[in-house]
């Protein structure tokens, strides 16, 4: 393919960033431009090598410049065009001069009420307004996966490593924004794992299965890994053999934890049996789901058990590859786990000949960019192979035709973990904890009006009620639940008896989804919530289909009229004209975002939770911001 | 005497399933869309599709298509889904019906639809499209301005208008223009620019949600880009978002003429290939090159020459 590139050219540090990542994996070349990309054969292998290197220029100059582009189009033989199209898809990216230094401030459903708001307006005062700005500037960000410590930020920083702050206290991000911070000393501040998993506070919870190991183990070594018990499992399985791993897990009835609960034993079977080869693994740490911050947990405090879980996945379904694909707004739990990663392959954890047991399996870790889609798995599929975002037409599901065209296993973080749970105490007695499909322990990231918020690790089978005495109860009369997440629903406090499983939580027609349960006071301000997640599925819709990209700008809409209470019509056509939105998202968009964008405020809306939207008597108060 | 190439393809098991209750058997492979053309009812063969051409790969983006599938709890594009043995699918159900109304409000309520000719016009008829009940639309954007917005951020809306598309025409070159106040976000000039004719890879979808559009890369001038002006994305755009500066004079000039139009078939002799071409005429003079979707040859595709070289036609 030729290439027809503009004239724009990079400049000497965006060539760095860009050869320094590709020519350990390409070889150099010439650094003409120009000349023209290499062609043939080998150039086809490029593509997936795009996301990185748009990272790497991101990384060090904090912006995509139209010469930068076009030398990583030439380097990868992609079109310009296609590569300006996967640049402007990520919400980290931008194509435009930007500040250095970036403060993205959680302003979502956790965040903005306890101080996101009071953030935006102190960095408007003391930077500008949003997106503006010479050295620094800050810009608004849905969920960070921090909502345990909210508000959060997140400091992109050209140059440097990125870093969280959180909580996160207006003097901090203002001095930190104006260079007086660095990653080291913001991840210091994550080191006591008490602060977002209080069961590993003294006494220490009991049955903890999954978080074992957190607060026990030091995350970075993995001596201390084994000390306490890793690989064990993985000992374990090449013990058992593949196909009795496979089976342990079929007995187990573990579902998959990333949200649609799908059997991970029957994934396995249908991937380790696929004739086509190879096999490829896949660990969706994209975790963005608004209100969700378990993998992260997870990963940040044992990042080793990932390690180990994916060697266990990818040796028992016969991958030798595994990638692992965390969100771009993770760069402790990114650091960890390079980390991890380096010292397994260093010691022999991963290579080629792992455990000296003759398989070969390696991790690459790929980080996204900000886009929530791409946790759907084919999003993230077509992520990783250097395409946008967008979710593919299912059938083929990724089992038959997934990464690079080949059988793929997509499995989530907490997921895997249980995999190192299921080899420890055997299927069966997995299954005898909880019932039917809900089998194991689950993680629940508790937040909002809670008196000690984090991640809570509790039997499938405990009540709403327990999971919230055991997080200290509520603070204040509790209005709501939003259960599962933006894409669940509202559970109202005559139901908290309901058992967390997933068919006790479908009786009650809500969702478990990925483990959210964010509780609203009786001073929260639901529109505003609701208004917010509407907001969220607008920024988040791939825009392939039409459903999603404009079902959900009508259904913001829709609500913003109701919010000012001036309605089209009056307010029952405006809640019909809803409806018919809901139904078209629902039945006809072609993934899970569309599927599910209007299933909160649907939820509300039969709730009667916004009986009366402009009252705040039975909405709460509005805060009023500057 | 001519003989019809004899092909060789492989001979293909035939799959049954039913669609509305009434048994059809297609070969193995078919789309259900195919399904329904080739053994459907009238009003099966009639399923409205947007984004679905019979000379691309299905894109399965727009959702205009959509049926029942027993077993499926959403609904599945019948352009893009294959059939199988036993498939039960059902058209005509209120909650097909539905969906594909909601599709076309959806669209006609944000994009300018009044150029997506016949077919479409009726079907928004027959299904009751009501796009004004999302208000008035909002007023157009400046020119380049929906180029420039950034994945994941937008204003909050106060509902007073209902969000389009609405922007200046893009006129950069002598040859076509880009009304993207008309782009229902298709895909198919992407694809047709791409691996389906072309491989030109000219232009890509940019941005995300309802910001994204059809781009060059940094939104160059086409000029400045990789196109060549081939003229495949013209031919396979659904709703005049792409067409001729000829076509796109005379429509300004309120001198657009289709009922006048005449056709006349003829073969390029640019070059040996030999692609069939039709001449459109209106008023004397030609006003667009294309060539049939089902032609062998071109599979409706042509190049520069063919599809823009008509001056040198009239100027003899
Ligand atoms: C919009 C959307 C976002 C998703 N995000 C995630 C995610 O962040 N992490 C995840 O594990 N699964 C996510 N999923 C679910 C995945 O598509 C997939 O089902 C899951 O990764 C499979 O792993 P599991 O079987 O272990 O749960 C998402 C799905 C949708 C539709
Ligand atoms: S439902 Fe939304 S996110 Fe999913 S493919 Fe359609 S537009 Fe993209
Ligand atoms: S005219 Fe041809 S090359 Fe140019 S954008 Fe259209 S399809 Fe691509
Ligand atoms: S320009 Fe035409 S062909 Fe291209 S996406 Fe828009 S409507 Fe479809
Ligand atoms: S981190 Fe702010 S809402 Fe989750
Ligand atoms: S025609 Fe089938 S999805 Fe567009």
């Amino acid at each position: 393919m030729d290439l027809r590139l503009s004239a724009a050219e990079a400049t000497a540090e965006e060539r760095a960033a860009v050869d320094a990542l590709l020519d350990p994996l390409l070889g150099p070349r010439e650094v003409d431009d120009r000349a023209g990309p290499d062609s043939g054969h080998e150039a086809r292998g490029r593509r997936h090598l795009l996301l990185p290197a748009l990272h790497a220029v991101s990384d060090a100059v904090g912006y995509l410049s139209e010469g930068a582009l076009n030398h990583v189009a030439t380097r990868l033989s992609v079109p310009p065009a296609d590569v300006y199209g996967v640049a402007t898809f990520y919400a980290m990216f931008t194509v435009e001069p930007r500040a250095r230094r970036v403060v993205h401030v959680c302003d979502d459903v956790a965040c903005g009420p306890v101080g996101g708001e009071d953030l935006a307006a102190r960095l408007t005062a003391d930077l500008g307004p949003e997106g503006v700005g010479e050295e620094a500037c800050w810009v608004r960000s849905p969920c960070l996966g921090l909502c345990e410590r909210a508000p959060a930020v997140m400091f992109q920083v050209a140059g440097e490593p990125d870093f969280s702050q959180a909580p996160a206290h207006a003097d901090d991000v203002v001095a930190a924004a104006r260079g007086g911070a660095t990653a080291v000393e913001a991840d210091a501040a994550f080191a006591d794992p008490r602060v977002s998993v209080p069961q590993t506070r003294a006494p220490r919870g009991e049955g903890l299965r999954l978080l074992r190991r957190i607060g026990v183990v030091d995350p970075g070594s993995l001596d201390d890994y084994r000390a306490h018990g890793g690989y064990e499992a993985l000992r374990r399985a090449v013990e058992l053999g593949a196909s009795r791993v496979v089976r342990e897990l079929k007995d187990s009835a573990l579902t998959g934890r990333g949200g649609a609960a799908f059997p991970t034993g029957v994934k396995w079977e249908g991937v380790a049996t696929a004739q086509v080869r190879p096999h490829y693994l896949v660990c969706n740490a994209d975790e963005s789901e608004p209100g969700t911050f378990k993998d992260r947990v997870l990963m940040e405090y044992d990042p080793f058990g990932l390690v180990e879980a994916m060697t266990i996945a990818g040796w028992a379904t016969g991958c030798e590859r595994g990638y692992l694909y965390i969100r771009g707004e993770y760069p402790l739990a990114t650091r960890r786990l390079e980390h991890a990663i380096e010292e397994a392959r260093r010691r022999g954890f991963l290579g080629a000949d792992v455990l000296g047991e003759g398989f070969t399996f390696d991790i690459e870790l790929r980080r996204g960019a900000g886009a929530y889609i791409c946790g759907e798995e084919t999003a993230l599929l077509n992520s990783i192979e250097g395409f946008r975002g967008e979710p593919r037409n299912k059938p083929p599901f990724p089992s038959v035709s997934g990464l690079f065209g080949k059988p793929t296993v997509i499995n989530n973080v907490e997921t895997l973990y249980n995999v190192l749970q299921v080899l420890d105490v055997g299927g069966p007695a997995f299954a005898s904890v909880g019932a039917e499909r809900s089998t194991g322990t689950k993680l629940f990231c508790v937040a909002g009006s809670v008196a000690v918020p984090g991640v809570y690790e509790v039997e499938f089978g405990t009540t709403l009620r327990e999971l919230l005495t055991l997080a200290g109860g509520l603070r204040g009369e509790l209005r709501t639940i939003l259960l599962g997440g933006a894409a669940g629903g509202f559970v109202m406090p005559d139901q908290l008896d309901v058992p967390l499983t997933l068919e006790g939580a479908r009786e009650i027609g809500a969702t478990l989804g990925s483990g959210v349960v964010l509780a609203f006071d009786t001073d929260a301000d639901l529109v505003a919530t609701l208004r917010r997640i509407a907001a969220f599925f607008r920024d988040e819709s791939c825009g392939q289909c039409v459903p999603c990209r404009v079902g959900t700008v009508r259904q913001e809409e829709a609500l913003a009229r109701l919010e000012r209470g001036a309605p089209l019509g009056d307010r029952e056509t405006e809640l019909a004209l809803l409806d018919d939105l809901a139904r078209v998202m629902r039945d006809a968009s072609i993934c899970g975002l569309g599927q599910t964008a209007p299933a909160a405020v649907q939820s509300a809306l039969s709730l009667r939770l916004l009986s009366s939207p402009a009252d705040p008597s039975t909405n709460g108060h509005r805060r009023v911001g500057p | 005497m001519t003989t019809a190439p004899v092909m060789l393809g492989e001979i293909k098991r035939v799959v049954t399933l039913t669609v509305d209750g009434r048994e059809v058997r297609v070969p193995e492979g078919s789309t259900i869309l195919q399904a329904m053309k080739a053994e459907g009812t009238p009003e099966q063969a009639d399923t409205p599709t947007l984004c679905w051409a019979p000379n691309l790969t299905p894109i399965n983006a727009c959702r205009v298509c959509v049926v029942e599938v027993e077993g499926s709890r959403v609904l599945v594009p019948s352009c893009a889904r294959t059939v199988e043995d036993g498939m039960q699918v059902r058209t005509d159900s209120e909650k097909v019906r539905h969906s594909r109304r909601m599709v076309l409000e959806l669209l006609a309520s944000s994009v300018d639809m009044s150029q997506a000719g016949a077919d479409v016009a009726r079907w928004m008829q027959d299904y009751g499209v009501d796009a004004d009940r999302y208000g008035p639309p909002a007023p157009p954007a400046a020119a380049g301005e929906r180029d420039r917005r950034h994945a994941g951020h937008h204003h909050a809306p106060d509902g007073s208008h209902a969000e389009t598309v609405a922007q200046p025409v893009k006129v950069d070159n002598d040859l076509y223009v880009r009304d993207y106040s008309r782009c229902i976000l298709c895909y198919k000039c992407v694809k047709a620019c791409g691996t389906d004719a072309q491989f030109t890879f000219a232009i890509s979808a940019a941005g995300r949600g309802f910001d994204a559009r059809i781009a060059t890369e940094f939104d160059a001038e086409l000029p400045d880009s990789a196109c060549v002006y081939c003229g495949n994305c013209i031919g396979v755009c659904p709703t005049g978002a792409l067409k001729s500066v000829r076509e796109h004079e005379l429509r300004e000039a309120d001198d657009w003429d289709p009922e006048e139009e005449t056709v006349t078939t003829t073969i390029c002799s640019f070059c040996g290939v030999g692609c069939n071409l039709e001449l459109h005429v209106q008023q004397g003079s030609i006003v667009n090159v294309t060539s049939p979707a089902d032609h062998s040859v071109t599979h409706g595709h042509l190049c520069v020459k063919g599809r823009f070289g008509f001056q040198h036609v009239q100027n003899l």
